[in-house]
Parts: C-alpha cells; structure tokens; sequence
C-alpha cells in the first residue's frame, strides 16, 4: 500500500552555548527514515531524552525556535511543507501529547474540544467524541484540574480524532497510567488504525507498544538502529544486538540488563552508538564515521554485523 | 572578519557600559567645583557650541551641573542599592530558613509595600533629618522588599533540590550547608537584582531631593537642579530642565542595560538564545 | 460559600493590624525626626524672642512636650472613634483636609489606573504575541525608556511643551487664582486635570505592559499552545481564546498592586503641576512638620493600597477556577 507519510534522512538539531562564548549545533536526531502506511500502527522506541517529542513536533512543523530540521518529509506523495502542514495540521494530522499539561488549565474540556465553534453541530460531535471515549457529558463542563490523569488521557484524544484525521501522532501517551488503563488507552489507537488512519505511536515502552504496533522503530542516541515487525520479537528474528538486547531487558524475557549508558547527544562516539554496550563489537565498529541504514529480511538495521547472518 | 555570536556581544557591550558609566561618575566628581561657579557676566545663556547645556540664572554652567548631578546620583545610588541588596539578601536568607522569622518578614514586606514608595522614603529621609543621611536611609531602607521576596523563593526552592535534601540527610553542618551549596546558586540572581536595584536606587533619589526632603540646594544633584528650573520654566528657560533630566534618564537607561547584560550572561534559562 | 466569607475575614483582619503597623511606623518614623516643628514653622529668631511661657504653650499646640507611648495612645483612641487629628498647619481637622484632596485627586487617579491598565494589558499582550518582531521591540523599547524616566520630570517634559510652549493649558493650580472654588466649573477642572492624569496613565503603562508581555511569551511557549497550534489553530485565534484568558489572572492582581505605585506617582505629578490633591498635601505636611496630617495621610492612602489588594485576592476566588471550583465543593 501507498504510504501515507513518508520521513527520509530526517534530522533535528538545537543551537546551545558551550561554556563561555562558543555556540555549537547539538544533533538529537540524525538520518531518521521510516513510512506510516493507512491503517497500521508504527512505534519509534527510544528511552527518555532520546528526542522522541521532537520528532512529533518536527513533522507538524511546531518546532522550538532554536531548533532546526533538515531531511524530506512527503505526505500523500506529496512533499509536507510548512505552508501545507500548516493547512493539515488538526483536520488530517493530529498530534495526541502526553498529558493534561496540553490542555488550557482555565478553559473548560467542551470548548477546547470544539476550538471555538459554538453551534449545535460541534456541539453534537464534541459529545459524541466524549462518549466514544467513555466520557460523559458533564465533562464537557470540567477543567483540566478536575480531571484524573486517565480522563485526561482520553479527552486529549477525544480533541485531537474529533476532526477524524488521517494521521495520528501520539506521543508517549500512557506514562503515569497503571497497565489496565495504559492498555486501555493504546486500545483506542488500535482501532483508530482498525478504522483506516495511520498511526505513528511515540513510546519509552516497548512492551506495551508491542500490543499494538505493526512496525517497530528502535531509536538509540539518536539514531534508528533498526526497523522491524512486531512478530520480529517473540520469534526472535531481530537483527540488531542492541534491540536483542532490549527485548532481553524485558522482565518476562530474563530481565537481563545492558551496561553502561546510552551517549548523550553532545557526545556522540564515532563509528557504532552501541559499540561500548555491545557484545558482538569488532574492531571494525568503533572506527569510521557513522554506521549506514541498510535493508535486512523486510527491515532496516544500522549494523555492520547484524545478528541472524553477515551482511549480504 | 569573523561575526560575533550573541554571547560575546553583550560582554562587549557590558564592558562599554560599564565604562561609560565609570567615566561620567569620575568627570562629575572632577566637576564639583566648577558647577557651583557662578559667572554673573553670562547669565541665561541658551545652549550653544560653547557651552552646550547653557547657563543658568547665576551663570552656572549646566553641563558641569549636570555631570557633577549625575555623578552624586549615582554615587549615592551604588550606595544605597548595595546596602538595600545586602538587607534583602540577608533577610530572605533568614526567613526562607526559619519558619518564625519567615512570618515577621512576610508582615514586614506587607508593611512596606502597603505604603507608596514615595512617602515611606519621604518619613524615612524625615526620621533622619533629610540631606544626605536622610536620602541614604530612605531609599535603603526602602528598596529591600522586592529582592527580599526574590531571594527568599529562591532560597526555598534550593532547599527542595535533592542535592540539598542528600547534603542534609549526610549531616552536612548547616552553616557549610549555606556556605557551599546555597549562596553560589543564589549569586547570578543576586547579583542581577542588585543591578536592577540601582536605577531604582537613581529614581528614588532623584524624585526625593526634587521633593525638598533629600539632598540639599546647595547640592548640585539632578533634583535640586530641575526643582529649581520650575521657577524659570514659564520664562522660555526649557535648557534648564530638558538636559539635565534627559541626562539623569540616558544613566538610568544605561543601569538598566547593564542589569539585563549581566542577567543575559547569567541566567540559565537565556544562556542558549 | 463558608469558605469565601472565612477567607475575607481573615484578610480584613490582616488589613487592620497592617494598617495599626503602618500607623504606628509612620508615628515612630516623625517622631524620631531631628526636625523641630517649632523651628521649621515659627523660626528659630521668632522662638529666641519669646518667653518661656509663649514656647510653653506652642508646645502645647505642637504637641511636643507629651511622652511618646501617650501621644500615639492618644492618637490611636482618637483614629478609632473616627478623629485623625487637626492639622497644624492649615488649622482644619485632618479628616477634612484629607477628604477634600483626596476627592481632588481621586479623579486623576482612577483616570490614570483604568487607562494604564487597558493601555499596558493590550500593549502587553500585542508584545508578548509578536515576540522578536519589531512590534515587540518598539513597545519594549517604550517601556524601558518610560520606567526609566522619573515621573515628575516627565511632568515637567510635558508642561514645558504643552502649556509653556504650546499654550493648550494652564501652568498651575486647579483652581485659578482669585476665583473661589465654587466657581470654578466643571470644564476649568478637567482642563486642569488633563495633563497631570496623562503624566500618571503614561507612568502607569510600563510595569504592567512588561508583567503581560513576559506572562504571554510564557503562555505561548507552554503545552497547552503547543497542543493548540498542532490542532491548527492559528495565532490570533490562540493570543484570543488562550493566551487573554491566561494573562488576566496576573494582570488583575498586579494592576491592583499598582495602586501604590499610581499614589506614589501623583505626589509628584501634583507638585509640578501644583494640583491642589492628596500628594501635594502630603509634601507640604512634611516639609512643615505638620505630623497628624501626614500621619493622616499615610494611613489613609495604606487603607486605599491595602483595599486594592484585598480586591484583587477576592476577584481572583472569583475568576480562577481552581478556587471557584475547589471551594464549591468542600
């Protein structure tokens, strides 16, 4: 099928001052590719401070003002400029954020939900997006701080589908949720992707976004270290160490941890990002420039000496 | 050549500000004595090439006035700024550490800003005799609530930082605990605020002395100067109040400046802009 | 409901010892002046011509020869049964003094608050939405330049071009010399008034514009816009739905904070002006001493500043939502 959002060599990076006077570019993302195809679930895992967020923002075009992004961005075969975005943004492309932070603390659910139309028809669909999420209508009425954090959770949903968009962005939405209600929650994107749209789930979890996802993206320091199918994991055809390895992290797979730490972005070591943390690491891999992206058995991985076979 | 980033412009610029400033304290210092020289051959001279601020009805001339005003004005704005600066720090300090002294503070700050600025420096210049003293108590005395207040919350975030909270549980002694780990956190907002404080300081000074309750009329300090131009305003004489008070405003445009320049290179959330 | 009377309650019991505390400041504060109101008012060479019984007596009047702790006792008695005193040097009972200044300047006061507040909360706002741009930058620049421009000198400024230079107004005095003061009519008022209330409405504008502006620039960084701007929202439409909605809080209490700030300035703009209102009261009972008319008068103008507050902490129960709606259902 036609991908509906196409992101190609995508990177983000943000101006900082060193100590003293010295401006330098810190790269948070670097050559990010992958396609979200209509009615698919796509999950890019990356621990936390891994510019997942950035990510979301960078493809609705609401990046901070210090940062910048280059790379290609194509939706529905057509380039995603900031012009068109613009056009997009909240009727096709809707962002689910993180938290009841996103939602106007002195404004009541209703008419945040309806962005300022008052007629009976916004009316009528604000409530039946409530009650699609099991909100009733006094919620309409309520603030933000009246709110637990799972009904704030759906009501962001519940403004951001309410347009019925063909993509969904949703960025880390189930943090601070016990499991049933973080179940519950990616549920609904399910079947947002059940009823045609793309989404694009942005996650630390990767066992919960494993429930869901058709696609996998690994993100580590920055970078994709590989692409994968979600069935890829249980039936143990993964390529890259480090997801292995993640996946063993697990608790129900052993709970065996990595060492050491994920570099920071303002540190980045040449050749392989994993190569301290891998047990597979050559001496080929800790020398050169960056690792290229290449295609494996249906996926992508960024590994000179991928698992399940040297490279062809 | 190569561009300057951001950050080395406003050192730049703060150094120029800071000598700028520096010049005119010490020019007008030098001046004292010519701007009390009265010269009755060339009285009421409007300004010219030759003496660019004019001369008034004594034939003093106005631009010694002037630097001799602002050089007063902010010698006793340093002074008063500094002293208000450490009462707050001191106070805040104190309160955001003791639950008792917490409360006094809080009724005190309540106290101060509940009486309009002016008349607390007006009883407080009052209280000491005006003139000098007077001033300088006044607009000490006076200034501290805002920065009190600063301090304190800072102070009482601190406390709440686990670095602080981990010191604590080590046992580490509670005046080290200050020492090491509180004051170089409160510094760059310290230090800020006390030059925010300084055109303030000016202003208050200046309106005082304008009132009659500050510096008095032999004085040649901004506020005598242009409460005596009021006599000569409706004669045409506009040189008399226009410079100066322009003047006395460039300096506290300056002190602003350089408050925000030290604020720029200071202050975490702007470092990156 | 309950709660809400609570809160008023123990806010107005607050007022009134911080008011005793300002009395008492105030009192303590004249009385330590080395400043004898003797001297200032009758001349140290008329006091050497004089016997002792005249001083005796002048003392008397002065009040300077009572202990302290029973001079403010005595004041305090007299403040609660509504007597503030009379007035040494106008020789009137300060109550009235007070009330007709204050009806002088009252005018010229809410003139100036209601103008600088609308002025500096729109100025602020447009500042805080068109950050960076040069919208933004004049009207910073403006501010800046006005907070560091003393008050009476600004008056003075415009009093020069204005009435000197131009002639659209007069030079002093609310009322006009030789006329009496009912004769005066309503027009020769307001035309007295204008340029003092423009010289305050000016001053007033650069806190609160400033206060907006950086509460919208924090507003328009926050999640909520940013959730807001994903949903296509354009800036107009956030700086009108979200961003007016979210500064009002802090703009009510800081435009009722500014109270104080509004009084202190028309000390000043009143003398250059020589506007016979509160302020310029409060200067000449300084200048001569005259410690019941400025005790008077700083209590009073206290009252006003700590009503203001008091205001603001009720409005906001009733335009916040959190305590709206937090104390509707305790």
């Amino acid at each position: 099928m036609e991908p509906l959002l196409q992101v190609e060599h995508l990177s983000i990076s943000f101006t900082q001052y060193d100590r003293g006077t010295r401006r330098r570019s810190l790269p948070v993302i670097r050559d990010l590719s992958f396609a979200i195809r209509p009615g698919q679930v796509t999950a890019v895992v990356g621990s936390s401070g891994s510019g997942k967020s950035l990510l979301a923002h960078g493809i609705l075009g609401i990046l901070p003002y210090n940062a910048s992004l280059e790379g290609t961005i194509t939706y529905g075969g057509e380039p995603l400029t900031r012009r068109r975005v613009e056009g997009l943004r909240g009727r096709e492309i809707a962002l689910v954020p993180q938290g009841v932070t996103y939602l106007d603390p002195l404004m009541e659910i209703g008419p945040q939900i309806r962005r300022g139309w008052r007629d009976d028809r916004a009316r009528a669909e604000s409530r039946a997006v409530l009650a699609r999420y099991g909100l009733g209508a006094e919620v309409e009425g309520m603030y933000p701080f009246e709110l637990s954090g799972g009904m704030a959770r759906r009501a962001l949903i519940a403004a951001a589908v309410v347009e019925r968009p063909k993509l969904i962005i949703a960025d880390e939405p189930t943090p601070g949720l016990d499991a049933r209600a973080a179940g519950r929650i990616l549920g609904h994107f399910r079947e947002l992707a059940e009823e045609g749209a793309g989404v694009l789930l942005i996650t630390h979890d990767l066992e919960l976004a494993l429930t869901i996802a058709h696609r996998v993206l690994v993100l580590y320091a920055g970078e994709t270290i590989e692409e994968a199918d979600a069935a890829d994991f249980a039936a143990g055809t993964l390529r890259h160490p480090c997801t292995r390895a993640l996946w063993n992290a697990l608790p129900q797979n052993g709970f065996v941890p990595i060492p050491g730490t994920q570099p920071y972005p303002g540190e980045i070591p040449a050749g392989c990002q994993f190569a301290p943390r891998c047990a597979r690491c050559r001496e080929a891999c800790r020398s050169g420039g960056p690792v290229p992206d290449t295609a494996l058995r249906g996926g992508r991985v960024r590994c000179y000496f991928p698992e399940g076979g040297e490279r062809p | 050549m190569r561009t300057w980033n951001r950050r080395q412009r406003t050192l730049c610029l703060l150094l120029l500000t800071a000598v700028i400033l520096l010049a005119v304290t010490v020019s007008g210092a030098l001046l004292t004595d010519r701007a009390t020289e009265t010269d009755f051959a060339h009285t009421n001279l409007a300004p010219s090439l030759d003496r660019l601020f004019g001369t008034d009805w004594l034939g003093r001339d106005m631009l010694a006035r002037t630097l001799a005003g602002l050089s007063l004005s902010i010698r006793i704005g340093a002074l008063t700024a500094c002293v208000s600066a450490v009462i707050a720090l001191a106070l805040g300090v104190a309160a955001a550490l003791n639950r008792r002294a917490d409360a006094v503070l809080s009724w005190l700050i309540d106290l101060f800003l509940g009486i309009p600025h002016i008349l607390l420096v007006m009883l407080i210049s009052l209280a000491c005799g005006r003139g000098f003293l007077g001033v300088v108590a006044g607009v000490s005395l006076s200034h501290w609530p805002s920065l009190a207040r600063l301090v304190r919350e800072e102070v009482l975030q601190l406390r709440q930082a686990p670095y602080l909270l981990a010191a604590e549980k080590l046992g580490v002694p509670r005046g080290q605990l200050v020492r090491r780990h509180l004051l170089p956190h409160l510094l760059p907002q310290f230090l800020t605020g006390l030059i925010l404080q300084f055109p303030h300081a000016i202003l208050h000074e200046a309106s005082v002395t304008f009132l009659g309750f500050g510096l008095s009329s032999e004085q040649p300090a901004i506020g005598v100067i242009l409460s005596e131009s009021m006599q000569y305003l409706t004669t045409g004489r506009w040189w008399l109040a226009l410079f100066p008070g322009a003047a006395l405003v460039g300096v506290v445009l300056l002190f602003a400046g350089l408050g925000e320049q030290v604020r720029r290179l200071l202050d975490p959330s702007s470092v990156h802009q | 409901m309950r709660h809400r009377l609570e809160f008023a309650g123990k806010k107005c019991i607050r007022m009134v010892l911080l008011l005793l505390g300002v009395s008492l400041a105030a009192f303590l504060l004249m009385a330590a002046s080395p400043l004898d109101p003797l001297q200032t008012n009758v001349g140290q060479a008329a006091l050497g011509s004089m016997s002792p019984e005249q001083i005796a007596q002048l003392e008397d009047y002065w009040g300077t020869n009572i202990p302290l702790p029973e001079r403010y006792l005595g004041w305090l008695a007299d403040a609660v049964r509504g007597d503030l005193g009379t007035s040494l040097l106008y020789r009137q009972p300060v109550l009235q003094i007070i009330g007709e200044r204050l009806g002088n300047s009252l005018g010229l006061l809410l003139f100036a608050w209601v103008l600088s507040g609308v002025l500096g909360l729109a100025l602020g706002v447009a500042a805080g939405a068109l950050r960076g741009r040069w919208p933004d930058r004049l009207i910073r620049g403006w501010c800046l330049l006005i907070s560091s421009t003393p008050t009476f000198w600004l008056a003075l400024l415009l009093l020069m071009v204005f009435s000197v230079w131009l002639g659209w107004f007069p030079i002093g005095l609310s009322v006009p010399i030789g006329a009496a003061a009912d004769s005066v009519t309503f027009l020769e008022r307001l035309q007295h008034a204008v340029l003092p209330a423009l010289t305050l409405s000016i001053t007033g504008v650069s806190s609160i514009a400033l206060h907006t502006r950086e509460k919208m620039v924090d507003v328009l960084e926050s999640d909520y816009v940013l959730f807001a701007r994903a949903r296509g929202e354009k800036l107009p439409a956030i700086v009108l739905r979200h961003g007016l909605r979210n500064v009002a809080l802090p703009a009510i209490t800081l435009q009722f904070a500014s109270v104080s700030e509004i009084i202190g300035g028309s000390v000043l703009v009143e003398q250059v002006f020589s506007y016979p209102g509160l302020g310029q009261a409060a200067v000449n009972a300084g200048l001569g001493s005259d410690l019941p008319l400025l005790l008077g008068i700083t209590v009073i103008t206290a009252a006003i500043v700590f009503a203001g507050n008091l205001a603001a902490d009720l409005l906001y129960g009733v335009v916040d939502p959190k305590i709206r709606r937090g104390a509707a259902r305790r």
